[in-house]
């Protein structure tokens, strides 16, 4: 019988009962939520198992709810089962003020740059990486450009119109001289 | 089968609306004449100043070093190709080790990590050395605002000629690399050792 999104949603919950939640699947992906304890046994499990077999770790990234107290940072792991062709994605949640996440690079060695990224973005420190620091930003930078309290522009220019960008007020029409 | 073939060609073919008065290739305007460095002539003798004729051979032989990063380095190469050849002025020889060239044009976007590396890369080269900014991301961070492009390369090393353009035109860096060329024709011999020289390159914190 060949793998399904149901086989694979019923063995996780034989497995971790309660504690796995939001299953859902937009666009034919499972995608569900895990407590941040867990996240390194589900994975191992989901390795280890004869037919679940997912053993490739697409992606791994974070996005940042500042909205949502306590569960502001989402670690988000993509996993594929090479064989079945199967995809899942799994997320787990933590607050923004000690975001501590076990580290994915003793069963997936892919996860070591993906960790580090997501540290450079987010400022996720997963506890147990061998190298974690700054791999795309500059090393002496001390934010984390991707959280959403932080502005895209580049803060050292001094040349620029706020107007343009939606601060400041655009001056009326008509009061610039026309050239006509 | 014969009729076949004639059905084919009854149709009114379209007429040729363009390139049907080509202009004669007149020699006289196609050629291009240097001029000569002002001086005293003579019987097999020809005094000028030493920072003219040193121009003059400086600036028709730039080896550019092209340090492309991005989408202008794509238009570098159409710049180096035959249709707008850049060898024509002199460009040959692409140097991609700094130690031999004059010429570092940078092209592309270039991260703030990536700053500290174009330095050490200028550093490299050897006087008299000469920088060209093409593109808008290499003169001023161009589309990209953000936390991680240097905005402007001139925040690291000091640039001669700007050449604007997303990217710009075969024909605006030939033009960059023109006033380039105007730039190294006039240079006086003492340039490099002047104080305000040293003043430009001691607030890049370059020695």
């Amino acid at each position: 019988m060949a793998l399904t999104n149901e086989t694979i949603k019923d063995r996780l919950i034989a497995k971790f009962g309660e504690q796995l939640s939001h299953f859902e699947e937009p666009y034919g992906l499972l995608t569900f939520e895990a407590p941040r304890e867990l996240n390194l046994k589900v994975m191992q499990f989901l390795f280890d198992d004869e037919e679940l077999r997912f053993q490739f770790l697409t992606d791994l990234t974070a996005v940042h709810y500042p909205d949502q107290a306590g569960r502001e940072l989402a670690v988000v792991y993509h996993l594929h089962n090479l064989a079945d062709n199967i995809r899942l994605r799994f997320k787990v949640f933590t607050g923004s003020d000690k975001p501590d996440i076990f580290t994915a690079t003793q069963l997936y060695s892919s996860a070591n740059w993906m960790e580090r990224e997501t540290y450079d973005f987010f400022g996720i420190n997963f506890v147990g990486h061998p190298n974690l620091k700054r791999i795309l930003n500059v090393d002496e930078m001390e934010y984390f450009p991707l959280r959403k309290e932080f502005p895209l522009e580049d803060q050292t220019r001094i040349d620029k119109d706020d107007a343009m960008f939606g601060r400041g007020t655009l001056p009326a029409a008509g009061t610039i001289a026309d050239k006509n | 089968m014969i009729f076949l073939y004639i059905k084919i060609f009854t149709y009114m073919s379209r007429p040729v609306r363009f390139n049907i008065h080509p202009i004669q290739a007149d020699i006289k305007d196609n050629i291009s004449l240097a001029n000569m460095p002002e001086g005293y002539t003579g019987e097999g003798f020809f005094a000028s100043r030493l920072s003219d004729v040193v121009g003059l051979a400086r600036k028709n032989s730039i080896w550019p070093m092209p340090f492309a990063t991005s989408c202008c380095g794509i238009e570098f190469m159409a710049v180096m190709a035959s249709h707008y050849d850049l060898a024509r002025f002199g460009a040959e020889r692409l140097a991609f080790s700094p130690r031999q060239c004059d010429l570092l044009m940078v092209m592309g976007t270039i991260a703030k990590k990536m700053g500290p590396i174009v330095k050490q890369v200028y550093l490299q080269m050897a006087e008299p050395r000469w920088v060209l900014a093409m593109g808008a991301c290499a003169s001023s961070g161009g589309i990209f605002d953000t936390y991680s492009v240097l905005q402007g390369i001139d925040q690291v090393i000091p640039v001669d000629v700007y050449v604007p353009g997303c990217p710009p035109r075969p024909e605006a860096v030939i033009d960059g690399f023109m006033r380039i060329q105007d730039l190294v024709s006039q240079e006086s011999v003492r340039r490099r050792n002047s104080e305000q020289y040293k003043a430009l390159l001691g607030s890049y914190g370059i020695q």
